[in-house]
């Protein structure tokens, strides 16, 4: 996995492969709970609690997928640029360019004032789209280096990765209201476990054990698989920087900066994290490497994602990518 | 029974891949058209700052005259250009000029610092990297467009509704031979 084109295929692949087993996982804990309540699921009966829960968290999904820009923007206390400061104005001709690279209409542009060097896209989709930028990051990077960072948000729109992480976002809701409800529901009792092998009805006690562990667990699985999600779309997103400015090394160089940048941004909150470039609260667990960061965070570690751009670039370290 | 309602379900199989394969031809002929386009809105914009440029800096550098009236002259000889390789060799003059200009500017502390000239500096170099990604895009959609038209199978669409594929831009053969840069302070 080398140049801009195989990872470019790579990264779908692996994003293809996630959502379909998002959506089996969601159908078989749906099935699960409505086999351990009701005893069973038949073609005939709606799948009730499944179709409860999913309703309820595509409403939450529905207003942050239409809502959602204009309240990130009023929560980080975003304006528009001033034409008149000749680093707002370059900002503003930066993301014209990338405009044009990425065949995208121009996005709204909004500029966050705050030291911490980091930017994100929000928006429904390429014809609605917002870019949000940090003074910080105006400051620090040099040209070409901000036009990778608005290269990757580019990407972002492009791929229409804020709908795949709404989506997301509804699968992992649903299956915590599933959860929540089986827990609270089958305190009274579900369907009976069957007592003996002359015993026609009910389930097997060890099938009702296991069906009982993988609704309880299933919350947490839900949101690795939707952190796997996150992580791979900033990797597309990556791709997606090089292939516009045709420079995978500016955009290293720029999360090099972003990296050593030690101060976390005042107004970003937990919901909003997996928006911008790099996680903006500066949670040690995005760096580390091992199970839980690997698995938990919403950012893949900046070594590996300069690592991959180097790749792009033709540049291979020694010693091999992952670094200890 | 079942089986005219089989082959009617393939028929109308098909029918919808003809049409998705069709308008997703279409749509990509139009995006051709429209990044080529692109590039003139840029080129025009690079015409237009030139004037505003060489008047923010003709009262300081009375001495540069050779080099101001050769960009002049690069600009209108570009604007004039017939063909399409005609206008290429002539936009690469007009950038070879340009170029020079700037680097004469160096030499005047008191333009050097001038926000005007400063801002002109910025949108002349903007320009210039818009026409590089408007071309850049350009040739990305066009070679979505020519793979559309060569892959299995929507190539049975494309041949069947005679569509064409388009050309890259490319560089002329004059401009692929290293310009010579005169550091002369005439």
């Amino acid at each position: 996995m080398t140049d801009i084109l195989s990872q470019r295929v790579r990264n779908k692949r692996i994003t293809v492969l996630l959502m379909l087993g998002f959506f089996v996982f969601v159908v078989l804990v749906g099935a699960s709970v409505d086999i351990y309540t009701y005893g069973e699921i038949s073609l005939a009966r709606i799948p009730v609690a499944t179709v409860f829960a999913a309703s309820f968290a595509s409403i939450n999904g529905v207003i942050s997928y239409f809502y959602g820009s204009s309240i990130v923007l009023r929560s980080l206390g975003a304006e528009p640029p001033v034409f008149e400061d000749p680093s707002h104005k370059r900002l503003y001709n930066v993301v014209t360019e990338m405009a044009l690279a990425s065949g995208l209409p121009m996005p709204k542009v909004y500029i966050i004032n705050d030291p911490a060097p980091n930017a994100f896209a929000t928006g429904r989709g390429p014809s609605s789209a917002v870019v949000g930028v940090t003074q910080g990051l105006i400051d620090t990077m040099n040209r070409e280096e901000l036009q990778a960072v608005i290269a990757h948000e580019m990407g972002h729109i492009k791929s229409n990765d804020i709908l795949t992480m709404t989506v997301v976002t509804v699968l992992v809701g649903t299956v915590s209201i599933l959860s929540d409800w089986a827990v609270r529901t089958w305190r009274y009792g579900g369907v009976r476990p069957r007592r003996s092998v002359r015993d026609k009805g009910g389930i097997h006690p060890i099938a009702l054990l296991v069906i009982a562990m993988f609704v309880l667990l299933s919350p947490v699985v839900s949101r690795i698989i939707a952190m796997a999600v996150s992580r791979n779309r900033e990797y597309q997103a990556d791709v997606s920087s090089a292939e516009f400015t045709r420079n995978p090394l500016a955009l290293a160089g720029a999360l090099e900066k972003i990296a050593g940048a030690t101060s976390p941004l005042r107004s970003a909150r937990r919901g909003t994290a997996h928006l911008f470039i790099s996680d903006p609260l500066k949670r040690q667990l995005d760096e580390k490497t091992g199970l839980v960061a690997d698995v938990f965070s919403t950012h893949p570690p900046i070594h590996e994602r300069v690592a991959r751009l180097k790749k792009m670039g033709y540049q291979f370290e020694k010693n091999g990518a992952k670094k200890a | 029974m079942y089986g005219i309602i089989i082959v009617l379900g393939i028929i109308g199989l098909i029918i919808l891949w003809v049409i998705l394969a069709y308008n997703g031809l279409v749509t990509l002929k139009n995006q051709v058209e429209n990044a080529w386009k692109q590039i003139d809105v840029q080129l025009k914009r690079r015409y237009d700052l030139i004037p505003n440029l060489v008047n923010t800096v003709k009262g300081a550098m009375a001495f540069e005259r050779d080099t101001l009236s050769k960009v002049i002259e690069a600009r209108a000889k570009a604007m004039g250009a017939g063909s399409i390789a005609d206008k290429g060799v002539a936009e690469n003059m007009l950038t070879e000029a340009l170029g020079r200009l700037f680097m004469l500017v160096e030499n005047y502390p008191d333009l050097k610092s001038n926000k005007n000239v400063l801002q002109l500096q910025e949108e002349i170099t903007s320009t210039e990297n818009r026409i590089g990604f408007a071309r850049q895009f350009y040739n990305d959609i066009v070679a979505q467009f020519n793979t559309k038209q060569s892959v299995f199978p929507t190539m049975i669409i494309a041949s069947t509704f005679a569509f064409k594929k388009a050309e890259y831009f490319q560089a002329g053969v004059a401009e692929r031979e290293a310009p010579t840069v005169d550091l002369t302070l005439k």
